[in-house]
């Protein structure tokens, strides 16, 4: 994980408290999400049980896991049969690597990408600029966001904090959008115009991967733009980086993935494109790459597994729990300082920032983005105890707290676990009623204070009522 | 999982009551609304001495062993009401319930005392949270009459909603008052973003989250009712700080209002 991402350089609060501060960012986050969130229960609610879907793909996705490592061979083994490569990548840098030296090897200068997560944790684009390549994203949203030199907001729409306005101006900006539109349809049209060029130039193409299905060793991609297409069919070369864990064993078990993510995630029965690749261009097929590269993508994944957090390696990336997620409506993604974000990115991130057995602070303060609401749960497409997995996090967190927060809660359990001291508690702060005012001057009451105006103490505790009989 | 159900409503003739820290030392009318209701209800109501609180704070905090320090106490003082006689161990708190059925077996299981896990999930069989209980009784056992009339909105805590899966049985019960009117709030089960140490460890983010609710609270709304006196508590301050004249009320001192000899 680079330091240049704000993860490192800021605080949780610092990064909640700007995203806060900004009444468009808020309006934009919350109308994507409220819409995405209608748009899921809405398709949820045509399919028979959707409860029972769930449940059956999690215990899918749970059965891949207990076989992973066969499983992964297995695609590669396919992978290799249909003519592919293989690149095993335990870390973001190997893979990095390994792609940057397959760019140098066929000389490529233009690299088109469609939308891959995996690359953003990897830090691929910077990679390849320091192999001499121009990367150019051509999913729209993120192609908006490299113009604004911004990291993604949301896993599947990561410009969602942005509206018409905001991205015509960027377009004018950086991308010379001379005549300004900001309908949507004219604004598509610009960026498809600018990426079309692009596509006929570019020698190298870069996806992530929805799902690998081992049984054929075929990558599926899902799109609603047609970008990945392009990407995979114009470019002499196309390379696929998936996440280790984004694997099916079976057609069935990947049919499975496909019904729940697009109806979780942007509420469609299916995205508009799912495309399918098993392999580099054969005899006689008039269309694809003349290689084919599946780079395997580890990073700190392999780490999770036979932990009490490996149902977070379940995760189909559908992005519903960051729609549901009161705290990600109110902030958006970039408070989570990293790639992911929502109640997915609070547990992975500190997951996979711990590759190697370390603890990382930074990381480990997205556990408490959080009230455990609950709502991540129940949203959730295989059904990840998100919230469990928080508290897991917090309890991870609690190992390596500062001697401050240790003692204040040994003495609060010290004082609350002796019914007398916890009765004289209790009596002591009726009597700091009296200092009224000056109880919001504490230190760190300001915390409270700022914006909510401070509880009234009561004369008398519960317990004093009970005992004088006047209950 | 919510724990195992309890046991029928209409057994609950002798009650325990668990008086949460929030109503001990925040807003004991709260504990004293749950009484006087139980006990128009035809129980009789004790609240055994040696209970302190849940433990969910430090729980929630990641600090198990200090969790389980506190919540061994509560469960320790409960369980002899039980073996006292006690039908029922009554919780006039969402989340606090939610904690005591839920989580006090895992809590217990993590903090190495597998002993008291069980005696937790065994206590858990007869531990209701209040409005669950109310409304599983008999009608005719708790008689309600009417409350001068009033403009309320209805806050669904999450903990309550989502794990203890208590949804309707307040709502249900505040129908059956007279005076009491009811508005359909768009955001009833959005969190109002207290969260415990949440609430000032990502403050700003908290009063956006109450702000969100606030915002469409129903027009004319005089108060917000909830099953949770912490969530009302975030409500409120928030409410106070932008000059609104909302006021708050748990469920309890709702129905307490609308006992037939309430004066009213």
């Amino acid at each position: 994980m680079s330091n240049e991402w704000p993860l490192r350089s800021s605080g949780l609060r610092e990064r909640t408290a700007t995203a806060v501060a900004d009444p468009v960012l808020r309006a934009n986050v919350g109308a994507a999400t409220d819409r995405f969130r209608d748009k899921r229960t809405s398709a949820l609610a045509r399919i028979h049980d959707p409860d029972a879907l769930r449940s059956a793909a999690r215990g899918m996705r749970g059965d891949i896991l207990s076989s992973w490592a066969e499983t992964l061979e297995l695609l590669a083994d396919n992978v290799l049969a249909n003519g592919g490569h293989v690149c095993w990548a335990p870390t973001g840098d190997d893979a990095n690597a390994y792609i940057a030296s397959v760019a140098q090897r066929i000389g490529a200068r233009t690299v088109v990408k469609s939308k891959s997560m995996a690359t953003e944790e990897t830090g691929l684009n910077e990679a390849l600029a320091a192999v001499g390549c121009d990367t150019v994203e051509t999913d729209l949203g993120e192609w908006i966001i490299q113009l604004a030199e911004e990291h993604p907001s949301h896993i599947i729409a990561p410009a969602v904090h942005k509206n018409r306005d905001q991205v015509a101006d960027t377009f004018q900006a950086r991308a010379g959008m001379v005549e300004r539109v900001t309908e949507p349809t004219e604004l598509v049209a610009f960026a498809r115009r600018e990426l079309r060029r692009r596509f006929l130039e570019a020698d190298l193409g870069i996806t992530g991967a929805n799902i690998g299905v081992a049984e054929t060793g075929s990558v599926v991609l899902v799109t609603n733009e047609g970008n990945a297409r392009m990407v995979t069919s114009m470019p002499r070369v196309h390379i696929a980086v998936m996440g280790a864990e984004r694997i099916a064993r079976t057609w069935d078990q990947a049919d499975l993935v496909l019904g729940l993510l697009a109806k979780s995630g942007t509420g469609q029965a299916l995205s508009s494109y799912t495309t399918v690749l098993s392999g580099p261009r054969r005899e006689g097929e008039a269309d694809g790459p003349d290689e084919f590269h599946l780079v395997i993508l580890d990073n700190g994944r392999s780490d999770i597994a036979g932990t009490e957090f490996a149902e977070m390696l379940n995760c189909i990336r559908c992005g519903s729990c960051l729609n549901v997620c009161p705290v990600y409506h109110q902030t958006g993604g970039h408070a989570y300082g990293w790639v992911y974000s929502g109640p997915m990115g609070a547990v992975l991130t500190p997951l996979l920032a711990s590759q190697g057995g370390g603890h990382d602070h930074h990381a480990g303060e997205l556990a408490n983005a959080s009230t455990l609401c609950g709502a991540c749960m129940e949203a959730c497409p295989v059904e990840i105890p998100l919230q469990d997995l928080l508290l897991g996090l917090r309890r991870r967190n609690a190992e390596h707290a500062g001697r401050a927060e240790r003692a204040m809660w040994r003495a609060w359990s010290a004082a609350w676990s002796r019914p007398a001291a916890y009765g004289a508690s209790a009596t002591l702060a009726t009597r700091a009623r009296r200092l009224g005012p000056l109880l919001g001057r504490l230190p760190g009451a300001a915390r409270w204070t700022d914006g909510r105006s401070m509880p009234t103490l009561p004369e008398r505790t519960f317990r004093q009522r009970w005992d004088a009989g006047d209950v | 999982m919510s724990g195992p159900l309890p046991g029928s409503a209409d057994d609950a003739r002798r009650v325990a009551l668990f008086v949460t820290c929030v109503g001990e030392l925040l807003d004991p009318d709260v504990p004293v609304a749950a009484v006087r209701v139980l006990r128009a209800a035809g129980c009789t109501v004790d609240v055994p001495e040696g209970q302190t609180c849940c433990g969910q704070p430090a729980w929630n905090s990641g600090f198990t062993d200090d969790a389980a320090a506190v919540a061994r106490t509560s469960l320790d003082a409960l369980e002899g009401a039980v073996a006292d006689g006690a039908d029922a161990v009554v919780v006039p708190a969402g989340s606090c319930a939610t904690m005591m059925r839920v989580y006090w077996p895992q809590l217990f299981a993590l903090a190495g005392d597998e002993a008291a896990a069980d005696r937790a999930r065994l206590l858990g069989t007869r531990l209701w949270e209040l409005t669950e209980l109310l409304d599983a009784l008999p009608d005719d056992r708790l008689p309600l009459g009417s409350v001068e009339p009033c403009t309320v909105a209805y806050h669904r805590s999450c903990h309550m909603l989502r794990e203890l899966h208590v949804a309707e049985q307040p709502e249900a019960l505040l129908s059956r008052v007279d005076g009491c009117d009811q508005q359909v709030w768009a955001a009833a089960d959005q969190c109002c973003g207290f969260g415990g140490t949440f609430s000032v460890k990502l403050p700003e983010a908290s009063v956006a989250m109450a702000d969100e609710k606030l915002d469409v609270l129903p027009e004319g709304t005089e108060v917000i009712v909830g099953a949770d006196a912490s969530c009302l508590l975030q409500l409120r301050a928030r409410a106070e700080a932008r000059g609104m004249s909302v006021t708050t009320e748990h469920v309890a001192q709702v129905l307490e209002r609308a006992l037939p000899d309430a004066g009213a």
